[in-house]
């Protein structure tokens, strides 16, 4: 592989994260608890949907140089199946409950934050600037959603008993988060992607905290799953692009 | 000498031009007021316009970008380019001064002073600050005894406060 593929794969990674989340928080649209937390929700999908956009404007002229031509934005959301998502598991995971849907924003959140502030320092200056520009609208998220993480765990028994089970239910996503790849040393070898295993040690003692502070047991389970950011996932990602590309799907083309 | 002279006058016309294109979604900001067109400048005979967007998803840019092209067709511009600059990343400090006073007279308390700059750790303890953040002005009657209704108003870009005082909801221009 030359390196422009491991290069496009890498942004597909990062890409295809922000976007299934972003489709994950947009399902809420006209479903949230209360109208500001519909309107939060969203408005952070649309952060996320920006920083794909961005993303894949990027990975869609690096594959240019090595394909001849480069997928559209469009192209590379609605027209690629389930086998080709290079997002982590934990983010294709349904709704759930609130608690649910804030602990695995929390879970992803701190490590985004990480991952990002990490690619400001990239020696590849595109990759500098969009995470430059990302990681302050992560920034907010994070504080958000260790917000309610610490609200929902130091609530109620009833709210406090579903985030301990949120949290522990997608523990086992987390681990994929900063277990590298070949492409992922190659591209950090050459300074380009961040050493993903790096980011564990703060990502742990940001959790740690956040959890402790909302009186919840952190979760203790070792086994974690795999497969995301190459491309297997879990069922649910499947069930989600039928709705997220049913439009592109039968209707080839269709612009509004 | 005189070439340049008249670059310059073309040049202020642009910005004139520019500070008359409204912010879709704050009609009482110009784009120039809300301090994304980083740069007017001649290429040879191309005037180029470098805008940087705000938020990353923020559904407004485009409308913004097609804004320009047509207020810079109409004004005696057609041959132009628009070009999008991602850094430095755009913060609310460069809202102009006036483009703060409008906000005000308009409803939405302005930004404050921009936060620490971005940090590449994550300070726990900032994720437990239970108490009153710091104290935003209400834009109508000037009290300060308002509070955060959401962190997310009508748009990313704003919170939800409401004053203590007189009682009314308002929108919050986040610093960013």
């Amino acid at each position: 592989m030359t390196s422009d593929r491991l290069l496009f794969d890498y942004l597909l990674r990062l890409a295809d994260s922000d976007l299934v989340l972003a489709q994950r928080l947009g399902e809420w649209v006209g479903h949230g608890p209360v109208l500001e937390e519909d309107i939060a929700l969203t408005n952070i999908g649309l952060d996320l949907l920006g920083q794909a956009r961005l993303w894949f404007a990027y990975a869609s002229e690096v594959e240019a140089r090595f394909a001849g031509a480069g997928r559209s934005e469009d192209a590379l959301a609605f027209l690629r199946d389930s086998g080709g998502f290079r997002n982590l598991l934990l983010v294709e995971q349904p709704n759930g409950d609130y608690a649910v849907t804030m602990a695995r924003q929390f879970y992803f959140d701190v490590w985004h934050k990480l991952l990002l502030a990490a690619l400001t320092g990239s020696r590849d200056a595109r990759i500098a600037e969009v995470a430059a520009k990302a990681q302050k609208e992560v920034a907010y998220h994070v504080e958000r959603s260790a917000d309610w993480v610490i609200r929902l765990g130091d609530g109620t028994a009833e709210s406090h008993a579903r985030m301990q089970t949120a949290v522990d239910d997608l523990w086992t996503y987390t681990g994929e988060m900063f277990a590298s790849d070949e492409a992922d040393d190659v591209l950090a070898g050459e300074g380009i992607a961040s050493d993903l295993s790096a980011l564990a040690a703060p990502w742990r003692a940001t959790v740690e905290s956040v959890l402790t502070e909302a009186t919840l047991a952190v979760p203790t389970s070792l086994f974690m799953q795999r497969g995301g950011r190459r491309g297997v996932h879990t069922e649910h990602l499947g069930h989600m692009l039928t709705t997220m590309q049913h439009l592109q799907r039968s209707y080839p083309g269709a612009q509004w | 000498m005189s070439a340049a002279v008249d670059l310059e006058q073309r040049s202020t016309a642009v910005w004139r031009t520019l500070g008359r294109v409204p912010d879709p979604e704050i009609p009482v900001l110009s784009i120039v007021d809300l301090g994304i067109v980083r740069d007017v400048e001649w290429r040879g005979d191309e005037l180029v316009v470098t805008v940087t967007p705000t938020y990353s998803g923020c559904p407004a840019t485009e409308l913004i970008m097609a804004d320009v092209g047509r207020a810079l067709a109409a004004a005696g511009f057609p041959t132009h380019r628009l070009e999008i600059r991602l850094a430095p990343a755009w913060t609310t400090d460069w809202i102009t001064t006036e483009g703060r006073e409008r906000l005000t007279r308009y409803g939405i308390a302005p930004p404050g002073a921009n936060a620490a700059p971005a940090q590449s750790t994550i300070d726990a303890t900032a994720l437990f600050r239970r108490g009153p953040r710091a104290s935003v002005p209400c834009p109508r009657c000037g009290s300060t005894h308002t509070r955060e209704l959401s962190r997310f108003g009508s748009t990313p870009c704003k919170a939800q406060y409401r004053c203590d005082a007189c009682l009314e909801p308002f929108d919050y221009f986040k610093p960013h």
